[in-house]
C-alpha cells in the first residue's frame, strides 16, 4: 500500500499536524486512520505561495535581485544570487569578471554556512540529542543550551559568522544589493577581509566538530537512523565540469536510485538553460505544490531528491581537503548505508558546512576579491535562467523580459518543490514504521516532523507578525467535523496530542 | 561601536518584510528613524529574529523590538518583554522573549527590553501599507522619538 490515497477515505479518522513546527511557513500533514488506528493515507501538504511570480512580473529587471530576497526570510541570498545569474543572461554577461564571480561565491558560502548552522543546531539538534519522543519542554535550542552549552554557543557563533560574510559581500546585513545583473557593485576591502580572516580558522574547527557530532549521533543510533523514513530515490544536482561539488554553478547531473548511491547516470553536465527538456512538473489535486519529475522517466517513476545528501553522495569529490576527507568516511561508513538514509541529511549537511568554511578561507586569501572590475555587459537577451545549489537543494529562477525592461514572465522552482515527493515518501515510511496501529502521542507525531525537518524545507513565508503562527493539531471525524483541537502554546505548558 | 568598542546604549530592531503589506511597519519605522537618530542609538532591521540576535544585545542599556501586530490595539502598544522559553524556539524565527532567553542562557541577565507592537491589518506579499497602518506608524514614530530623546538625552 503506497499510502498516498486511501480506498475509502470517508470511513476513516483524520489527524492533521498543522502547521508543522520548526519549518518555515505553513505545512500540514494529514493522516487517515481506520478504527484500529492503522494508517491508511498520509499526505504532506505545503501551502506554497504561488504569488511569487505575480509579485515579480511587471518589475524592471534590475530590481529583481533585491525584490526576490523578500520571498524568504531564511535564504534571501540564494534568491538574490539565482536571480542575478538569470539576469546576467538578460544583460548578455556570459562570463563575469573574476572579482564578481568570487565575491558572489563568497556570499553564497556565507549563506550555506549560516543556513546549515541554523538548521542543524537550532532546529534539529534538539531531536537528535534528546530523542524524537523526549520531553517536549526540553526539546528545543534552550534545552540544548542548558544540557550542552558549548554546542549551543558554537551554533550561534557559526551562524553569526555566516551572516557577517553576507554583510561584507552584500553590503548590508539583510536586503543586500551586492549582486547585480552582470556582476557585483562592490569588492571586498582589505579591512573587511581581515575582519573575516580573524575568525575563519576557528569556524573551520567548529564545523569539523559539527561533522563529528553528526556522525557520532548516527553511530550511536545506527539501526534506527539507517531505517528511519528510508526510501530509494533518483537524484538531481548541479556539478562542476570536472565532477567536483560546486554549489554556485555547474551542469545538471541526474542519477537513478541505486543501492548506496551507486545508481546509473541518467544525464550529466547538462546545460541548465534548457532544464525543461529534462525536468517537468506534475500537479496533484490534493496539493498546492507541484511535483517535479525527470521527463525521461515520467511522473510516476521520475521523482527525485535534491539537497545535501544528494550533493555529497553524487559529486565525484569535494574540492576542499577536510570536507573531502569527511565525505570519504561518510561514503565508507557501515558499507555505505548512510548514503541512502533520510537522517543522514544532517551528517551530509555538516560536511557541506565544513566545505563552505574551507571555501570561505580559500576565497579570503584570493586577491581577486579586491579587484576593481565589477560588471560586464554584452548583447541584451529576452530570456534568462539562473540555477544555484541553495542550502536545501537546487533552485531555479527563470525570467523573460520585454523591450521595456519589464519582467513579463517568471518561474521559480525552489528546493522544497523538488523534494515534494521525496518528503511525502519519507513521511509515509515513518507513518508505517512508528504510527501504524498505535495510539498517537505527541512524541509519535514528532517522528513525522523529524522526517520533514531532515530535508529542512523552507516554505518561503516571511510573514511573521505577532499572533500569526499558531501550531495546532486537529482531530476530525470522517465528515471533516472537528472533534478535538490543541494549539501549541508555550513549551513549558507542553503540547499534548488531541488523539 | 565607538573607538573603545562600546556599542550604542539603545538598540532598536525593526522586524518585518517590507514587501508584505503591514508587515513593513517595523522596517519602515527604522527607515524613518535613520534620518535623525542620535549617535547613541543603533538601528537594525530584519525579516525575523533568530538566535544570533542575542549577540547584538550585549552591552546595551535598553533594547526595543518593533514589530507589526494583529493583536495589539491601534495605534500601538509598548510593553516590557522578559526572557521566556516560548514555542518560537521550534521555528525559523524567534520571539523577542525567546531571544532574551537565549541571551540569558549564553551571557546572563539580559538588558531591559520592550516591544513596540504597531497594529497592522493586511500582510500579503506585494500589498502596500494599509491606510490604518500608515496612521499607526505616525503615532508610533512620535512615541519612539520621545522615548529615544528620554533615554539618550
Amino acid at each position: 500500500m503506497n499510502l498516498e490515497t486511501a480506498a475509502h477515505p470517508e470511513t476513516l479518522r483524520r489527524v492533521a499536524i498543522d502547521p508543522i513546527s520548526r519549518v518555515e511557513g505553513h505545512g500540514k500533514v494529514t493522516l487517515l486512520l481506520d478504527e484500529e488506528d492503522h494508517v491508511q493515507q498520509v499526505r504532506l501538504h505545503i501551502v506554497e505561495f504561488r504569488g511569487f511570480e505575480k509579485f515579480i512580473q511587471g518589475r524592471p529587471y534590475w530590481e529583481v535581485p533585491v525584490m526576490v530576497q523578500r520571498l524568504c526570510g531564511i535564504c534571501p541570498v540564494s534568491h538574490h544570487l539565482a536571480a542575478s545569474k538569470a539576469l546576467d543572461q538578460i544583460v548578455g554577461a556570459h562570463k563575469l569578471t573574476p572579482t564578481a564571480d568570487k565575491l558572489r561565491r563568497l556570499m553564497h558560502y556565507g549563506q550555506i554556512l549560516q543556513s546549515h548552522a541554523l538548521h542543524f543546531f537550532h532546529l534539529s539538534s534538539p531531536d537528535l540529542l534528546f530523542g524524537f519522543a523526549s520531553d517536549v519542554a526540553k526539546r528545543n535550542i534552550v534545552g540544548v543550551a542548558a544540557a550542552y552549552p558549548e554546542v549551543a554557543r558554537q551554533g550561534v557563533l557559526l551562524r553569526k559568522y555566516g551572516q557577517e560574510v553576507i554583510r561584507h559581500t552584500a553590503g548590508k546585513r539583510i536586503h543586500g544589493t551586492g549582486s547585480v545583473p552582470g556582476g557585483v557593485n562592490k569588492n571586498l576591502s582589505l579591512v573587511e577581509r581581515d575582519e573575516l580572516l580573524k575568525d575563519i580558522y576557528q569556524i573551520i574547527g567548529w564545523s569539523r566538530d559539527a561533522v563529528h557530532m553528526a556522525r557520532h549521533l548516527f553511530e550511536q543510533n545506527l539501526e534506527e537512523y539507517n531505517a528511519f523514513g528510508r526510501f530509494r530515490a533518483h537524484t538531481l544536482n548541479l556539478i562542476r565540469a570536472d565532477g567536483a561539488m560546486d554549489l554556485y554553478h555547474g551542469g545538471l547531473r541526474a542519477r537513478e536510485a541505486g543501492n548506496n548511491g551507486d545508481g546509473k547516470t541518467l544525464f550529466d553536465h547538462v546545460d541548465y538553460n534548457h532544464y525543461w527538456e529534462h525536468i517537468l512538473e506534475d500537479v496533484k489535486p490534493w496539493s498546492y505544490m507541484k511535483f517535479p519529475f525527470l521527463r525521461a522517466l515520467g511522473p510516476e517513476q521520475g521523482w527525485y531528491r535534491v539537497g545535501p545528501l544528494t550533493r555529497v553522495t553524487q559529486c565525484d569529490f569535494i574540492p576542499t581537503p577536510l570536507a573531502e576527507r569527511e565525505r570519504q568516511e561518510f561514503l565508507a561508513f557501515d558499507g555505505g548505508s548512510a548514503t541512502g538514509a533520510t537522517l543522514a541529511y544532517h551528517w551530509a549537511r555538516m560536511i557541506e558546512m565544513l566545505h563552505a568554511a574551507e571555501a570561505i578561507k580559500e576565497l579570503l586569501h584570493d586577491a581577486d576579491l579586491q579587484g576593481d572590475e565589477l560588471v560586464v555587459k554584452g548583447e541584451r537577451q529576452e530570456r534568462g535562467i539562473g540555477m544555484i545549489e541553495a542550502p536545501r537543494g537546487t533552485l531555479i529562477h527563470h525570467y523573460r523580459v520585454d523591450e521595456n525592461d519589464q519582467v513579463i514572465r517568471a518561474n521559480l522552482i525552489v528546493s522544497t518543490t523538488h523534494n515534494n515527493q521525496a518528503m511525502n515518501e519519507a513521511v509515509r515510511q515513518v507513518a508505517r514504521q512508528y504510527l501504524d496501529g498505535r495510539k498517537l502521542t505527541e512524541g509519535l507525531l514528532n517522528h513525522i516532523e523529524v522526517a520533514i525537518r531532515a530535508f529542512d524545507p523552507c516554505l518561503s513565508c516571511a510573514t511573521h507578525a505577532l499572533g500569526k503562527m499558531p501550531l495546532q493539531v486537529e482531530l476530525l471525524d470522517a465528515e471533516g467535523r472537528e472533534i478535538d483541537r490543541l494549539v501549541r502554546g508555550t513549551c513549558s505548558a507542553g503540547f499534548q496530542p488531541a488523539v | 561601536m565607538n573607538a573603545a568598542g562600546v556599542p550604542p546604549a539603545l538598540l532598536v530592531i525593526g522586524i518585518g518584510n517590507p514587501s508584505r503589506g503591514d508587515d513593513a511597519l517595523g522596517p519602515l519605522l527604522i527607515e524613518r528613524l535613520e534620518v535623525d537618530a542620535p549617535p547613541d542609538v543603533e538601528l537594525l532591521t530584519d525579516f525575523q529574529l533568530q538566535v544570533e540576535y542575542a549577540l547584538d544585545l550585549q552591552g546595551r542599556r535598553e533594547v526595543v523590538f518593533v514589530d507589526a501586530s494583529l493583536e495589539a490595539p491601534a495605534p500601538f502598544t509598548f510593553n516590557p518583554v522578559v526572557a521566556a522559553a516560548d514555542a518560537s524556539y521550534s521555528s525559523h524565527e524567534l520571539s523577542p522573549g525567546a531571544v532574551l532567553h537565549a541571551y540569558e542562557k549564553l551571557f546572563g541577565e539580559p538588558p531591559p527590553a520592550f516591544v513596540l507592537a504597531i497594529r497592522g491589518e493586511a500582510f500579503e506579499l506585494g500589498d502596500d501599507l494599509s491606510a490604518a497602518a500608515r496612521a499607526n506608524l505616525e503615532a508610533a514614530l512620535g512615541f519612539i522619538r520621545q522615548r529615544i530623546s528620554d533615554t539618550c538625552p
